[in-house]
């Protein structure tokens, strides 16, 4: 500890022997810079000789603003301790070039630059899941011609977290949409007089598109980005890399089982998501327009053909397929950091849920196409 | 050192449990102004828990917490603040914030309590603390994850000593660094302690530094401190588990290269002396 009273950095200015003195004072310290610096930096002129020697304690950052204005404005040092000159000496080894802030480009290029990463990011990940639909079907011949391989507990273990937790949420959303659809139809079709109908407009659309559409965004949600991080995190532990030293094939461990899980649920709870939309828009009926249960239920088995049935049954499992295949997709994709992690999550359910409309878009057009009306 | 000696760290009577496992119980510790003290510890003994527990990120049972003679516990922000404008801490990972480059890192504290300095100095004292640690001077405008886990830890140091602390924490600072690293570091601590005065607290398994570096070291055991003093002191001690520490193949290695440093100084001087080892 020295002698002086510990205080605030400043310094005064005298002239001896013609030069221009700076006279500090004070501890040279972080917490007790206060202006010193801002007055440092107005100083006008050169060839200082700096004293120190009534400065009491002093940290680095002190020694850096002497250290800074010997190198800027020239001149000595004088009066400095020896812990002090030592700490000059240790900041003045310390002053290299050191770049602080990353290189900016000029918005312009850098807009255009993001848009086309964005664009080479967008083809290279189709391509990349095209390629990972490759890899698991060759997964899937393996463990065809090695059936024994095939880990049956972890498919079932599947079934539970993809089917059996999403039941009531599943069955909610789709009693409530069912509802809202059985509402909004009634009040457009009664401008006809024709309130009827609101049950062929439940009926159908419930099995054709809502069951199975809303299935699919709850579960590429709920599912899609659970594989997504599951996978991330233990790609990041290098558990995968050590999987594939002891011998055990990731594709046939952790992808084919939740894969196979979801395209096996995903038939059963579009189909419970159909029967729970259209319970909602009975219900609806029944209260709203007093078609009672066994009325409505006669009406939707006249109107709804059986092709709508298997239009919902034939694109609830390719729903699946895509749903779990991005999912497992980006969880392997992750490298670096957690931050991935999520962001690859993000990226694994909107790419699923975007590629699920893309086709049911295509699956409409081609039902219609055979005459599945 | 004067004979009265300031303590910066007072531990007494820690209770700190999770659940039903209770890790501390009736822990001492204290560590004096201007020392380095290492932590050691078999796996699982609680040296990181004690840590925690200090600088106020575990909450013990039981127990007080003092640092620079405040109370650590039930203390309201506000107060704790003045506290942890005066330490850095350096953990294990080097816990960067990962969003932000590595100056951005270590201008972070000096941005929190330093509003008032200005941009230019900002940026200058980031690149010489960037310096001074050890990173290479283009790790700058680097993010956290595109550097090294050693880089990270010597990124973590710097921001660790931001504010020129008075006392600094460190959790296994050289684990993952190599060798001649570790040595650069140990060399970094000691030099900063007899600048700036400061005061470590040290959890390490590196038998080298503690030999290097350390001026006291604290043994936990049996969920307390079973002992604390120099090394030669605790290795007067019969303790089955501190012998077989510094006493087995790796604790003797170390003990090796600093007598052989020792040797080589004195060699060096006028004198040399006869040492009579088998």
């Amino acid at each position: 500890m020295s002698l002086t009273m510990s205080s605030v950095a400043r310094f005064n200015e005298v002239a001896e022997d013609g030069r221009r003195v700076l006279q500090f004072h004070g501890d040279m310290t972080l917490s007790k810079l206060g202006v010193l610096p801002t007055r440092l930096d107005r100083l006008k002129g050169d060839g200082f000789r700096i004293d120190l020697s009534d400065v009491g304690r002093m940290d680095t950052i002190g020694a850096w603003l002497v250290h800074r204005l010997v190198r800027d404005r020239g001149g000595e040092v004088v009066g400095a301790s020896k812990d002090s000159g030592l700490l000059l000496e240790q900041v003045a080894k310390a002053d290299q070039p050191v770049k602080v802030r990353p290189d900016r480009t000029p918005p312009f290029q850098r807009v255009l630059g993001q848009i086309g990463e964005a664009t080479s990011m967008a083809g290279s990940s189709m391509l990349g899941l095209l390629g990972f639909f490759g890899a698991m079907l060759a997964g899937l011949w393996n463990l065809i011609k090695h059936p024994r391989r095939f880990r049956v507990n972890a498919v079932v273990q599947r079934f539970e977290l993809v089917g059996v937790h999403a039941l009531g949420i599943v069955g909610l959303m789709t009693f409530l949409v069912g509802i809202v659809i059985a509402q909004q139809g009634a009040v457009q079709l009664r401008q006809f007089g024709a309130e009827v109908f609101t049950v062929n407009l439940i009926g159908r659309s419930a099995i054709k598109e809502l069951g199975v559409l809303m299935t699919a965004i709850m579960v590429a949600g709920r599912s899609g980005s659970a594989f997504a991080a599951q996978l991330g995190s233990m790609k990041l532990a290098e558990e995968i890399d050590a999987m594939r030293t002891i011998g055990v094939s990731p594709m046939e461990a952790l992808v084919l089982p939740r894969v196979l899980a979801t395209v096996i649920l995903m038939p059963l709870l579009g189909f419970y998501a159909a029967v729970c939309a259209m319970i909602g828009g009975g219900i609806f009926c029944w209260i709203a327009l007093d078609i009672p249960p066994v009325a409505f239920v006669q009406r939707i088995r006249e109107v709804v053909p059986l092709t709508d049935l298997w239009q919902c049954l034939i694109k609830a499992p390719v729903f699946g397929l895509i749903i779990a295949m991005a999912g497992c997709f980006q969880g392997m994709q992750v490298e670096s950091n957690a931050e991935e992690v999520g962001l690859r999550t993000t990226t694994a359910v909107v790419q699923a849920i975007f590629l699920v409309v893309v086709l049911d878009a295509f699956f409409a057009v081609f039902f219609t196409a055979i005459g599945w009306l | 050192m004067s004979g009265e000696e300031e303590i910066l760290i007072s531990v007494k009577g820690l209770k700190s449990a999770f659940g039903e496992q209770v890790v501390h119980e009736g822990l001492d510790l204290e560590v004096r102004r201007g020392e380095i003290l290492g932590v050691v510890g078999g796996s699982g003994t609680g040296k990181s828990v004690l840590m925690r527990s200090v600088i106020g990120l575990q909450v013990p049972v039981e127990g007080e917490v003092q640092v620079f003679g405040e109370s650590m516990l039930d203390r309201d922000e506000g107060e704790l603040q003045n506290v942890r404008k005066r330490w850095g801490i350096l953990f294990q990972g080097g816990a960067l914030f990962s969003t932000l480059t590595v100056a951005e890192n270590v201008q972070v504290p000096l941005r929190e309590f330093y509003g008032r300095l200005s941009e230019k100095l900002l940026d200058e004292i980031a690149a010489y603390k960037i310096v001074m640690s050890g990173l290479p001077p283009e790790a700058g405008p680097k993010f956290p994850a595109e550097l090294s886990g050693g880089m990270r830890k010597r990124a973590g140091i710097a921001r660790a000593l931001a504010l020129d602390p008075e006392l600094l924490f460190l959790d296994e600072p050289t684990a993952g660094l190599d060798p001649i690293g570790a040595a650069a570091f140990d060399s970094l601590i000691v030099e900063l302690r007899e600048r700036l005065g400061l005061t470590v607290l040290l959890i390490t398994h590196d038998l080298d530094t503690l030999y290097a570096i350390c001026d006291r070291v604290a043994v936990i055991a049996d969920r307390k401190v079973i002992a604390v003093g120099t090394i030669p002191e605790l290795l007067a001690l019969d303790h089955e588990w501190i012998q077989e520490y510094f006493r087995g193949p790796r604790g003797r290695a170390a003990e090796g290269a600093v007598e052989a440093d020792a040797d080589a100084q004195s060699d060096s001087g006028a004198t040399p002396p006869a040492r009579a080892e088998a």
